[in-house]
């Protein structure tokens, strides 16, 4: 009957008319988060490399942890190139023998001759990753909802009283247990000494409590601007570049809160066994060059991970702000920071984890 | 009763009544609108009840109505409203001043364009703005990767769910009980778990000789999924089929002369075409529709219509979502519009009904 | 068949056993035609179950296998798994020198290999699940453990980190050193092994699976209540009216059936979320302030809505069959016989759509419980179920072996409840449409 070959026929020419667009296999896969951060990139980094090496990138965005890298090198079929991770995320995946190793002496000393393994600041070289911005995660609050006296410290966010209405917190243990320790009257330096305690994890648990009822849980970056911007939140925590972006770029009225913020860096790692493995290493040594880092930075307020970029840091790409001040590195904003202790992380995060997801079921 | 006793009932009048009042009360006419949606249409459902009828039975019968019809608008509302949503001109999720007073500048075909602009290299024109619609854009590549998944997955479930029907429907058929089971129960296990057993499965090198490859981030993986999934509904609905079937149809045909094959393809075919058409767009749908095989057994290549959806759900809620979902509306209104058709056309077939 | 084609001669002699015309007895013959159409009909199922196999059961299989067994230990330090073995945890002494060498050696060559999967920071990350806090203790000592040269490898240990002195910790390696565990098992139902090796239940402060898996139950037992409840009354008038008419109000039951999941759960964040339609409505008519908004979505409210809504059509299509089956007339009777209208629905129509409910009841839970994509979605903090923690697992924090092991609970909940509608309703009772 034709009525039948006509179905198969259709099914299979249809089928064929969809098909995949082949994926260049020699395209450069770069993975990172997505949003106003990887734009950056894409105009600090990936578009100058285009035109250097004429190499085609292929941008993708995920939402952090090295579960695809895990199985992507375990599985043997690795796809991506090179990926923007964590601190902590690096060491494990380091740790586990799924990245390549760096060499250091391999990338660009700075303009001034100075080696880069002396340019970079300290605590960013790791033996599988090096780092290329500086980030943090403050809280920001939005000026048309909270007119009188405005939020300036850690305890502000978890005062209800003072400054009624729903907080915005990233899902997980990390980052809100030392907030909640900040908050509750311990200094920056002495964080991660109380939350080592049984005692300190109680602590930082029972001032979250205080707030519990009125938090809004969020997971990707890109959330919280728009949990402020719809009103379903007055004030949350963010990451500090992609508040800076609805600031500068969509005008939107939030104001960041630098006290008690943690900060952290992001690495390029490339997975063991990725496809074009030189030439991610090209792009690398290209995007953590010193003019790079500092271009990156007029395009969103992440502080530079080399020592030589900090001065040649300007303006933002199409407005007239001064990055310098914006960065979670200037001085002014690391008076009362902390810094993501990654160690601490990779010991604890499992068991804080399930903790926090017990505290977040009761 | 008539429509015209219908409009002089008792009941009728206290719904003016009530309607006016409302009007006057909150003076809103689309609550209006509504209200008299919400009360009218049981008002207008109510057969007349036999004269033995007690006030109260009409009163229950009315409330009754009234709850079904709360019930419809439950069940319906959610779907629809989205359709006017996708047209906001502004990124919300929510209708806006300007949208409820029918204000045409608070309408836009905004979403819609960025349904294909969105990812394209130059999405204001350039010299081959078709070919990079067709290959950059973020959401025209779902979509070709939903529907090609789909089709191939489709194909081989459809194939194999109907092998195994007629196998599973002949009167002969051992453990039939258990390997019906068997082959229903991807659709009774949580889909996590079916998509955590494969992405360790597949992630292995040489599980199937003729793949030496891992199966993880590629079609050939996806598709495997997929097709499972489909197969309980192909073989239900095969079966089902296949349950009205006439065996003599067999023996006669074989009584004259025909060979298995013939018999396959000249009689049992045809009637049970529509089952297996309507199998087939069961399977179809739910590849289209699966998510969680998709977030753990695909890549970035792979990633397909509501993997696309999921992931913007959890991010940015734009409306450009609301646009995606108001055509895959359309999609399944085409689809189910197929299905009765089939349905009817096997009932003709099976002199079921009268047609 | 050949029946039809018995020779006459057979007939008249009734002493001698039927045969065919090849001269076969009928009973053979009929077996052996019973057999080979068997056989067919088993032939044709046979790709499918083949492929359900090795691409289903054999995949599921292997991951409860995973759920008990974790060869890390024994994959990272082979010689230092073997050599432990001998040593008794009860003595209260620490492992002989000669093990902690071994030990050391095991330590340098995997760090050396950096070989995937075998490496220091995977047995770091394997003891770290049972003793939390330990990680760092391998990955530091494993670093400096190149620069030992010579023994006594116990006091080069105990010198990097007085850690190692502790008898729990070597216990656990002995533990693990061995390929099958119950660690993660009894993880997942909120248990672990205490300093002693004995086992005992966690710290109330992290006991999260058992709270969890009962809560996934009990929203779902929930939602399939709320299901029944509305769906009752619809597939009720669905099954009384006129076909015509029916069929119409059909469609509005089956297209969000055919409607995708993820289009229903935004449909439902824009119902529900502070700034959505309902609250809107609500601000308008006054029920609520403005800012006295209702927090229905990103919670257990929001899950419960939206899973109602996309699970409805499985409780309505089973009971629409069944009613449509009962004939009115048996009400009509009763009611004049003198029951009134409640009393014969409860006695006479409510007992007879039982298989219906029972195979609507039981479809929507089964369902229910598994549910991923809409917790994941709207249920925020608070909505969530057991799959999204095994989802958790496999895809975030990396414990394979404990997201096995939860799936696998949540595999015998679900296969129980199948077996049970399979003795109740017959899997061949499904459909749709």
């Amino acid at each position: 009957m034709k009525i039948r070959n006509l179905l198969a026929g259709t099914a299979i020419g249809l089928a064929f008319a969809f098909g995949p667009a082949a994926a260049q296999a020699d395209d450069l896969t770069v993975v990172s988060w997505g949003g106003a951060y990887t734009k950056s990139q894409v105009e600090a980094y990936h578009k100058p490399f285009i035109e250097k090496t004429g190499t085609n990138i292929k941008s993708e965005d995920y939402n952090g942890g090295i579960a695809e890298i895990k199985a992507q090198v375990e599985a043997g079929n690795v796809t991506w190139d090179i990926v923007d991770v964590e601190l902590s995320d690096a060491i494990r995946a380091c740790d586990e023998g799924l990245l390549e190793t760096i060499d250091h002496s391999a990338l660009p000393p700075s303009p001034d001759g100075t080696a880069a393994t002396e340019d970079f600041i300290e605590g960013t070289l790791y033996d599988c990753a090096v780092a290329s911005i500086v980030w943090s995660t403050i809280y920001a609050y939005d000026t048309t909802k909270i007119t009188g006296d405005a939020p300036s410290t850690m305890a502000d966010f978890f005062d209800l009283e003072k400054f009624p209405g729903k907080r915005g917190l990233r899902k997980g243990a990390k980052v809100n247990l030392e907030f909640a320790l900040i908050a509750d009257g311990v200094p920056a330096k002495e964080v991660y000494d109380v939350l080592d305690t049984e005692e300190g994890v109680n602590r930082a648990f029972a001032k979250l409590d205080t707030i519990k009822d009125e938090v809004i849980w969020w997971e990707a970056g890109a959330q919280p601007p728009q949990m402020l911007a719809d009103g379903e939140v007055v004030m949350t925590t963010a990451y500090n570049g992609r508040i800076f972006n609805a600031v500068a770029g969509e005008d939107k009225p939030f104001e960041i809160v630098w006290d008690g913020q943690v900060w952290d860096l992001d690495l390029w790692v490339i997975p063991k066994g990725a496809p074009n493995k030189d030439k991610a290493m090209e792009f690398l040594k290209f995007s953590t060059a010193t003019e790079q880092l500092a271009a990156q930075a007029s395009w969103i307020s992440y502080g530079p991970a080399r020592k030589s970029s900090s001065p040649m840091v300007g303006k933002y790409h199409n407005k007239d702000i001064d990055m310098g001040p914006q960065m979670p590195t200037a001085p002014k904003n690391l008076e009362n920071a902390v810094q993501n202790n990654f160690e601490f992380w990779a010991d604890n995060a499992d068991q804080l984890n399930e903790r926090f997801n017990a505290w977040l079921a009761s | 009763m008539s429509f015209k006793k219908r409009l002089t009932s008792n009941g009728f009048y206290a719904l003016i009544g009530a309607t006016i009042l409302f009007l006057l009360f909150t003076q809103s006419i689309l609550g209006t609108v509504g209200f008299l949606l919400i009360f009218g249409i049981p008002l207008f459902c109510m057969n007349p009840l036999p004269a033995y009828a007690t006030t109260g039975d009409k009163i229950g019968k009315y409330a009754y109505l009234a709850i079904c019809t709360i019930i419809f608008i439950f069940l319906i509302l959610p779907i629809l409203i989205i359709i006017p949503l996708s047209f906001n001109a502004e990124p919300y999720f929510t209708f806006t001043d300007g949208m409820l007073s029918l204000d045409p500048d608070a309408y836009s075909f905004r979403w819609y364009a960025d349904i294909v602009r969105f990812g394209m290299t130059s999405p204001d024109g350039g010299p081959n703005w078709w070919s990079d619609m067709w290959n950059n854009a973020t959401w025209i590549r779902a979509t070709r990767n939903s529907f090609f998944i789909a089709i191939c997955a489709t194909l081989l479930a459809t194939f194999l769910g109907t092998l195994a029907a007629l196998g599973l429907s002949r009167p002969e058929m051992p453990f039939r009980a258990q390997i019906t089971s068997l082959l229903i129960s991807p659709m009774i296990v949580p889909l996590v778990i079916t998509a955590t057993g494969m992405f360790f499965f597949f992630a292995q090198k040489d599980i199937f000789p003729f793949f030496p490859e891992s199966l993880v981030n590629t079609y050939t993986g996806i598709v495997l999924a997929h097709a499972i999934l489909g197969v309980p509904f192909v073989i239900i609905t095969v079966t089902a089929t296949l349950s009205g079937f006439d065996r003599s149809l067999i023996r006669a045909s074989q009584g004259m002369g025909a060979n298995g094959w013939t018999t396959f393809y000249k009689v049992i075919m045809p009637l049970i075409l529509p089952g297996m058409i309507s199998g087939a767009l069961f399977a179809f749908i739910t590849s289209l529709d699966e998510v969680v095989a998709v977030i753990f057994l695909a890549d970035v290549d792979q990633r397909t219509i509501p993997r696309q959806m999921f992931s913007g759900l959890r991010e940015q809620i734009s409306p450009t979502i609301l646009a995606v979902a108001t055509i895959l509306v359309l999609i399944s209104i085409g689809l189910l519009t197929a299905l009765e058709l089939l349905r009817r056309r096997s009932e003709r077939l099976r002199g079921l009904s009268p047609g | 068949m050949s029946d039809t084609a018995l020779p006459n001669t057979n007939i008249a002699q009734p002493d001698r056993p039927l045969v065919t015309a090849d001269g076969i007895p009928l009973k053979q013959k009929l077996a052996r035609t019973t057999r080979t159409m068997k056989l067919r009909a088993l032939l044709l199922t046979l790709p499918l179950v083949f492929f359900v196999f090795v691409a289903f059961v054999i995949p599921i299989g292997q991951m409860l296998h995973r759920a008990v067994h974790n060869p890390t230990v024994s994959e990272v330090a082979p010689n230092f798994a073997e050599a432990i073995q001998d040593w008794d945890a009860d003595s209260g002494e620490l492992p002989s020198e000669q093990i902690f060498e071994i030990f050391v050696q095991d330590l340098v060559t995997a760090r050396q290999n950096r070989e995937v999967g075998k490496t220091v920071g995977n047995l770091a990350t394997r003891i770290n699940y049972e003793i939390p806090g330990s990680r760092s203790l391998f990955t530091s000592t494993a670093r400096k453990a190149g620069r030992i040269e010579q023994g006594p490898y116990k006091e080069a240990l105990l010198e990097i980190d007085e850690d190692w002195g502790d008898i729990h910790l070597w216990r656990t390696l002995q533990r693990a050193s061995n390929n099958y565990t119950l660690a993660f098992m009894l993880a997942a139902v909120d248990m672990q092994y205490d300093k002693d090796g004995d086992i005992v239940q966690a710290n109330e402060l992290y006991r999260i699976y058992i709270p969890i898996l009962l809560k996934t139950i009990g929203l779902s037992a929930l939602i399939t209540f709320l299901c029944f409840l509305i769906a009752y009354p619809v597939s009720y008038l669905l099954s009384t009216l006129p076909l015509r008419t029916s069929n119409l109000l059909m469609i509005l039951v089956l297209l969000p059936f055919w409607t995708s999941l993820l289009v229903r759960t935004s449909a439902w964040i824009a119902m529900l979320q502070t700034e959505g339609i309902i609250n809107d409505i609500m601000v308008f008519l006054g029920v609520i302030g403005d800012d006295g908004r209702i927090q229905m979505i990103y919670n257990q409210t929001g899950t419960v809505i939206s899973m109602v809504h996309i699970l409805l059509p499985f409780m309505i299509l089973p009971l629409y069959s069944v009613m449509k089956t009962i004939p009115p007339s048996y009400m009509r009777a009763a009611r004049s016989m003198g029951a009134t209208q409640t009393y014969a629905f409860f006695r006479v129509y409510f007992p007879q759509t039982t298989p219906g409910i029972a195979a609507g009841t039981l479809l929507v839970f089964i369902l229910a419980i598994g549910y991923y994509i809409t917790p994941a979605l709207v249920g925020g903090s608070d909505g969530i179920f057991i799959s999204n923690l095994i989802a958790d697992h496999i895809k975030k924090t990396l414990n394979w072996s404990l997201g096995s092991a939860l799936a696998a609970i949540l595999l015998v909940v679900v296969m129980t409840l199948y077996w049970l509608y399979n003795r109740l309703v017959g899997v061949d009772k499904l459909k749709f449409g």
